[in-house]
């Protein structure tokens, strides 16, 4: 039995299982059939001519983890951002962990999509926000016929999230092969800002495939920083989509930083529903082995005087795949629309492939937008001037390394995180020298 | 003219009529509609071919029939019915003359409406035509001062019978039969089109030229182009068109295949300026045209287009750089008005090591049309020290009109260097103001700025065809363009 299949038939038994909301139901049996219908996406799809899934799509995944699993905080603790007080919504196997976790409710709710799903007092916002953004296409849907858990955070008007809130998803193998399905779903009220790091982690070297969709609702005036953290083990592979919609003068940003998986997919969309909005999307790759990272993103101006920044840079060695596909549509109506997309990568070995699509679609004449993209290598000048300055080679080229990366990384907010990430770096590129500049 | 602002402009733009529209009378040999096997063989009976000949066209009729057309291009359009289509007309009297005065005069009223009398272009520095009139090939001159150079240039149903062995060894090896689905029907079908062999160590000593124009309704143009480099030498082709003003949509398929071998340089330029239907949209014709090149070591092709024409454009001449130190270059402006539609770029693929290519494009939408750049650039693994570079820029005028990039880039070698860069603005209201500033009209100021934006281009083509794309950028963008 294929894995469509199974998915298909363990849908009715998990609709019997979670308690029947209409609204909810409906849109659940609605989404299943959209996937019936369209199912993975394959090669031959334009967003997909480059990433291809049938490989992990093979393993005989379990959909419902059996038994709840408990981990120690002192064996996690390094998933965390720990040296600084946040919210946490963690899950283990897809079920919620409250001993590692730190929720609230008081001025907004920082909580569980299974809550919201549950109790009456949610509704009217899951009715109002629930799969409003999120795509119609197969995977977003299979997600959406199967989503029970996830984070929910709510923001209401004029208030300022003091610390910062993590989302984090740990799977620890007991089940032969894994599939997860988190459902997040965000709405950050008008004139309130909050910060956000999201991460997936599997502790096993069973795999783990990650099918996960978030939307996220900015009101007018609100800022949101959204920070994902890639760094998984090489059995893990997760497909990402995320949906952000924003209403006017509202400002979004994404920073996406991939250095680990097996095959990572993120499909970012964002969706531009008023006046002078700002997007954001940055990102950075480095990846070696046979990884495989693909970013898909997508800025939809509908609304004039908006803009939105791009910025993703990507080191590949080995015989790891990166691919970038970043589409800009502008809209007739979206006059006066500032779009900018970057598109930088370095390419360390030969077996290395970097497949890159940056695409603009303007239908509006007063705007102002362009691409760049380019492949290369790191400067010999730069390289060998480093060297006389009694640098050793790999340190040389780590640290241009590093500066080719820290236009994204000088944007990242909080302090502690950026430090994580130059560690993480560091460790990638098999350093061990501190990147503080 | 001082007032004149864009609006004026795109309303002139809107209204403006295709000028070379008209339709001359010869009474023309053509088949019934519909494309069987039976008519692909009747095309090649026709045509005297050998026996070789005939079975390839099967083979590709074959090849076709299993082919499925393609639907990947950002363009919307009725789809042409295949079997509604005559695929064969001729020149009834199908004339071989020596002198100019045997031919018949409405023919030659056709080439002084269009300002290209033969008289005058003999005189005109020295470029030898090749006259395509629907199909098949009427006078061909400067052909003696050729062959003293041993430069091979006639229409490719003539190469068939005097050089088949040239023909058989080249045709089909850039171009497969089966490479897509126009290449397919068009190898199945084609009626005539120029051959060229520029043998070793040879420098063309003029620009070799052929005007294509499609002139009998309902006629479908499958022209086939083969351009052999040999070894060391050089040639510099100029394809220019023209159509009559037609009503129903007319299908032009054609087929060009580039080889230049070792140390060989080829330099293929093109205008084309086909119908490209009226203000509301109707008529006008559906180009889907494969160009692509060969390089050898150390060769060089260079594309130069000027596209104002058609209703809809499907072209990407492209270049295969096998060779090491072999070089590609695409210089492209392709303007769209009205409801046109244009799909067009070019691929670079990279195999040999060492090998260059630039893509300079421009594109320039008004009214109602679409424009859309689509290239690719691949390094294969092999390809060391590759590298390329990859401007495109659109202008857009008016707000009904739409711009696109589909840049696709592939890179398999650590040593690759790939830049590349679009943008897509306006005419900059500040651009115009310093021009008025300075007593520029508007009108001018415009013109000057389509100019400048498309002079990185214009400045690839031979001066002869310089001129003429002018002249169509003119019609295109009447009032904007000085």
């Amino acid at each position: 039995m294929d894995l469509k299949e199974k998915l298909l038939s363990s849908f009715m038994i998990f609709e019997d299982k979670v308690d029947a909301d209409t609204y909810v139901h409906n849109v659940r049996n609605d989404a299943i059939k959209t996937f019936e219908e369209k199912g993975f996406p394959t090669k031959k799809e334009e967003a997909w001519k480059y990433t291809s899934l049938n490989k992990i799509l093979k393993e005989d995944y379990s959909v419902f983890p059996k038994q709840e699993n408990a981990l120690e905080y002192r064996d996690v603790k390094k998933y965390f951002i720990h040296d600084i007080d946040t919210y946490k919504i963690v899950f283990i196997d897809g079920k919620y962990s409250s001993h590692l976790s730190q929720t609230t409710h008081e001025g907004m709710d920082v909580c569980l999509m299974s809550a919201a799903f549950s109790k009456p007092k949610y509704r009217l916002v899951i009715e109002n926000y629930f799969n409003k953004a999120a795509g119609k296409d197969g995977l977003s849907s299979l997600n959406t016929a199967f989503s029970s858990e996830g984070a929910y955070i709510f923001i209401p008007k004029n208030k300022l999230v003091e610390k910062p809130i993590q989302i984090i998803h740990l799977s620890t193998g007991n089940e032969s092969a894994l599939m997860l399905q988190p459902r997040n779903l965000i709405v950050i009220g008008e004139n309130s800002y909050v910060q956000i790091i999201e991460r997936h982690q599997s502790l096993t070297d069973n795999p783990v495939l990650t099918n996960s969709v978030t939307e996220i609702f900015t009101k007018k005036r609100a800022i949101v920083d959204y920070y994902k953290i890639q760094n998984d083990n090489l059995n893990a592979s997760l497909i990402d989509n995320t949906f952000i919609k924003q209403q006017q003068e509202s400002i979004a940003s994404m920073h996406t930083f991939s250095f680990g998986g097996n095959l990572t997919r993120n499909n970012l969309n964002f969706y531009q529903e008023g006046e002078r909005i700002d997007s954001t999307l940055k990102g950075v790759t480095i990846i070696g082995d046979k990884q495989h990272v693909d970013h898909n993103t997508l800025v939809h101006h509908l609304e004039p005087n908006c803009e939105s920044h791009q910025d993703y840079k990507g080191i590949f060695s080995d015989s790891s795949t990166g691919v970038f596909n970043g589409k800009v549509i502008v809209e007739k109506e979206a006059q006066k629309t500032n779009a900018f997309q970057a598109n930088n990568n370095i390419l360390v070995n030969d077996r290395a492939t970097i497949n890159t699509k940056p695409q603009l679609e303007i239908f509006a004449d007063d705007v102002k937008c362009s691409h760049g993209c380019t492949i290369g290598q790191l400067d010999e000048n730069a390289l060998f001037y480093l060297r006389t300055r009694g640098i050793p080679e790999k340190e040389a080229k780590a640290l241009l390394m590093y500066a080719f990366s820290n236009n994204v990384l000088s944007s990242v907010k909080i302090a502690e995180l950026k430090q994580r990430i130059t560690k993480i770096i560091a460790n990638k590129l098999g350093v061990s020298i501190g990147f503080d500049l | 003219m001082s007032k004149y602002t864009e609006d004026d402009l795109r309303e002139e733009l809107k209204t403006k009529e295709y000028e070379y529209g008209f339709y001359t009378d010869i009474e023309s040999d053509t088949f019934p509609n519909g494309l069987n096997e039976a008519v692909v063989k009747a095309i090649s009976i026709k045509k005297e071919e050998p026996e070789w000949m005939t079975e390839w066209r099967l083979e590709s009729f074959r090849i076709w029939q299993q082919m499925t057309e393609p639907e990947w291009a950002n363009v919307k359009y009725k789809k042409p019915d295949f079997q509604a289509i005559s695929y064969y007309s001729a020149p009834n009297k199908k004339p071989k003359y020596n002198s100019l005065d045997e031919v018949d005069p409405e023919l030659l009223e056709t080439f002084n409406k269009l300002g290209i009398s033969l008289d005058e272009q003999k005189q005109l520095a020295g470029v030898a035509m090749d006259v395509v009139v629907d199909s098949v090939s009427v006078a061909t001159t400067f052909k003696k001062t050729l062959a003293e150079q041993g430069i091979i240039f006639m229409s490719i149903s003539e190469a068939i019978k005097e050089h088949p062995e040239l023909v058989k060894k080249y045709i089909g090896t850039v171009v497969p039969q089966k490479d897509n689905f126009y290449a397919a029907l068009n190898s199945a079908v084609f009626s005539d089109g120029s051959f060229c062999y520029i043998p070793k160590g040879v420098k063309c000593p003029m620009e070799l030229s052929t005007y294509f124009r499609i002139n009998q309704a309902g006629t479908g143009q499958f022209e086939r182009t083969l351009v052999i480099a040999d070894e060391g030498s050089y040639v510099s082709y100029l394809e220019g068109c023209t159509a009559p003003s037609r009503d129903e949509n007319q299908l032009h398929a054609a087929v060009v295949e580039l080889i230049a071998l070792e140390d060989a340089e080829i330099k293929y330029s093109t205008v084309q300026n086909w119908f490209p239907g009226d203000a509301k949209g109707k008529g006008g014709v559906f180009n889907f045209v494969t160009k692509r090149g060969l390089c050898e070591k150390n060769a060089k092709i260079s594309w130069t287009q000027v596209e104002t024409g058609s209703a809809i454009t499907w072209k990407y001449p492209s270049c295969v750089l096998k060779g090491d130190n072999s070089v590609g270059e695409f210089y492209s402006i392709a303007v769209t008005n009205n409801y046109q539609q244009a799909d067009t770029g070019t691929k670079m693929i990279h195999l040999g090591k060492n090998t260059k290519s630039t893509i300079i494009s421009k594109g320039i939408s008004a009214g109602k049309s679409q424009n859309s750049y689509r290239g690719l650039v691949q390094i294969n693994s092999r390809a060391d020290n590759a590298r390329n570079f990859s401007q495109c820029d659109s202008l857009l005028m008016g707000n009904e009109c739409g711009a696109h990039t589909f840049p696709y880039i592939e890179a398999k070698n650590k040593s690759a260097k790939i830049e590349h860069e679009a943008t897509t603005s306006k005419i900059g209201e500040d651009q115009i103001f310093y021009c008025n500033q300075r007593g520029i009209d508007t009108e001018k100021a415009i013109a000057l700025i389509v100019n400048g934006f498309s002079k990185e281009v214009l400045n690839k083509l031979p001066m002869e065809f310089a001129v003429e794309a002018q002249k169509l950028l003119e019609i295109s963008l009447e009032g904007s363009v000085g």
